[in-house]
């Protein structure tokens, strides 16, 4: 009999332990798996862990960072925004045309933000009205662009002009500009998110509409709010991707949502609202750009990344919901077996 | 006689071609526990909307003390002191308890000229709130919905009566609840009823009024068809009137309105 309640008790603290890891693996998943790649590279590839290597990706992921941190908002309130990558190329076309045309690039850099965070608060006063969000912002990716188009007649412009010049090539203390630009907008967002109303109320919103409304919380000035931001900071990445290439082109940023929205899920932010994360974010950017990264070193054909983002994507989606959910739910029918 | 505590005069509401409520008026005298009873689609939950502000009546008014009150917002309802008890609770299950306690009038502090969420202040009172209240979770900073439907109803209680509430509205609360629960829930109306805080219960289950009410309100199809002082009614009474539709005493006995 001893011997026998002694094996249970061992079999459950093992069990526990096993739910632990369990519940560890699935919710630190993406950290572990950036880890457990950068490590593998270093023995791959002997110019993978060189500083220019390092320097190199992270301003290659510094417009996902950028967007990323406004789609963590839009996803916290279970909202999607797709008209981010049409931002950057509408935003790309006006540098352009108006660098060319001499505007003072004091004026035109706060004007170009303005128009971001217009086309955003557009999308999300449409959200308002009742209409999904996937829907209207697939239609702003389509029109937006378009406008791009047609205000470029499709021709890119070149951009010669001493601060576009530093945006995109120059840096302080050898780290980048892009990179520097998405830390600081990484850490204002982390602030907003965590501590203060407007990222507590995001989450609210996101986690029960219902009991986020009648505790008084204005949802649909939130939901534009967030989609507003979401568009500023496209219209901030569209300025640094324009920068970095010296070039106004209406097809700047294409396909640039779903690395986004892909960086963002891997991260761990739910696509359901009521939980996101922007450091998770940051690292969701630097594991797709480094996957890329690494596998162009290996000299893989780059038609290839296409394929491996999408499949890492599927495995995150699959860890974030149906995963995630079933450990969560181990993890709690734990603590309260514990309680008893 | 002295003003009423809390009087809905007049309030009519329509949702399209729906009428949900017709000139509806009610009164609480003063603070004491309220049964609102009917069937289903009377209105009763439309009605505890408009005065938790969670819904704009197209006419009417509500007087506190007399004295007319015209919020727009549940948080103008809140800062008047009437707090509703959602059937779901209402609570965000990704948030932790002390976040969905003081949602919509979080503490903060100053921080660079920012107004920034005080955590520790928000923890350590709504431990406090715990505590004073006797109502017991695992922990303030846990998720909602880590927590058991027992536990998710103590949190509603608290956010309900932790912030010096003057009328409390409880939407069906003891539905879907164990024996020891629904105890747990008659205890807190009469803690509330003691410290002169007033209870309006909507609820099917009449024994739960009889045994903590002062009195019914009878609603069916948006219009108030009775009143009764529970000491002076029996259950076989109100569910006729919840039935019909008509107050018995008013059919057999001659007008008496201006007794």
């Amino acid at each position: 009999m001893v011997s026998d309640a002694s094996t249970t008790g061992t079999r459950r603290t093992f069990r526990m332990d096993g739910r632990k890891l369990a519940v560890f693996a699935v919710r630190y998943g993406i950290f572990i798996a950036l880890i457990l790649w950068m490590v593998a590279m270093s023995f791959a590839s002997e110019y993978f862990l060189t500083w220019t290597n390092l320097l190199n990706v992270s301003r290659q992921a510094a417009p996902i960072i950028i967007i990323g941190v406004g789609m963590t908002f839009v996803m916290a309130t279970a909202g999607i925004d797709l008209s981010v990558g049409s931002v950057v190329a509408l935003v790309s076309v006006l540098c352009g045309i108006w660098v060319a045309a001499g505007v003072p690039v004091v004026v035109l850099l706060p004007v170009i933000l303005v128009i971001g965070a217009l086309v955003g608060a557009l999308n999300g006063y449409i959200v308002t009205l009742g209409v999904p969000a996937f829907v209207v912002t697939l239609a702003a990716l389509t029109s937006v662009r378009g406008v791009g188009f047609v205000i470029s007649d499709g021709y890119a412009t070149p951009i010669n002009d001493p601060v576009f010049a530093w945006i995109g090539r120059g840096g302080l203390f050898g780290i980048n500009a892009p990179f520097i630009i998405a830390i600081v907008v990484a850490i204002i967002g982390w602030f907003l998110l965590n501590r203060t109303r407007f990222g507590l109320y995001a989450l609210a919103i996101g986690g029960r509409e219902e009991a986020a409304r009648v505790m008084g919380l204005g949802i649909n000035r939130m939901k534009i709010a967030v989609y507003a931001l979401t568009g500023a900071l496209a219209a901030v990445a569209g300025i640094v991707i324009s920068a970095r290439l010296s070039n106004g082109s209406p097809n700047a940023g294409v396909m640039l949502e779903l690395e986004v929205i892909a960086a963002t899920v891997l991260g761990g932010t739910s696509l359901f609202g009521g939980r996101a994360t922007i450091f998770g974010t940051v690292v969701g950017a630097f594991l797709i750009n480094f996957v890329r990264n690494g596998l162009n070193l290996l000299g893989v054909n780059p038609y290839w990344v296409q394929v491996v983002t999408g499949v890492i994507l599927v495995i995150a989606v699959l860890m974030n919901t149906v995963l995630n959910r079933k450990v969560e739910a181990w993890a709690r029918a734990t603590t309260e077996e514990e309680e008893k | 006689m002295s003003v009423p505590f809390i009087e809905m005069r007049g309030v009519s509401k329509r949702f399209g071609a729906v009428t949900a409520l017709s000139d509806v008026t009610i009164t609480l005298p003063k603070a004491g526990v309220l049964g609102l009873v009917g069937d289903n689609a009377a209105g009763k939950s439309t009605l505890m909307k408009i005065l938790s502000g969670a819904i704009l009546p197209d006419r009417g008014e509500i007087l506190i003390d007399g004295m007319p009150v015209d919020y727009v917002h549940p948080i103008g309802a809140r800062e008047a002191g009437i707090e509703m008890i959602y059937q779901d609770f209402a609570l965000v299950p990704e948030l932790t308890v002390a976040q969905n306690i003081f949602l919509g009038r979080e503490p903060t502090r100053s921080f660079a000229g920012l107004k920034v969420l005080d955590r520790a202040a928000m923890n350590t009172r709504a431990a406090e709130m715990f505590g004073a209240l006797g109502l017991r979770v695992p922990a303030v900073t846990l998720e909602v919905q880590a927590l058991s439907g027992g536990q998710q109803q103590a949190v509603a209680i608290a956010r309900a009566t932790g912030f010096n509430a003057r009328l409390v509205i409880m939407d069906e609360p003891t539905a879907n609840l164990g024996a020891p629960a629904i105890e747990k829930v008659r205890e807190t109306i009469l803690r509330l009823k003691r410290n002169g805080v007033g209870v309006i219960i909507i609820s099917h289950r009449l024994e739960d009024i009889f045994s903590v009410g002062d009195a019914f309100v009878i609603m069916k199809q948006g219009r108030v068809v009775g009143r009764r002082a529970v000491d002076d009614t029996e259950s076989g009474e109100i569910v006729e009137m919840i039935v019909t539709g008509r107050d018995p005493r008013e059919t057999t006995q001659a007008p008496t309105e201006d007794a």
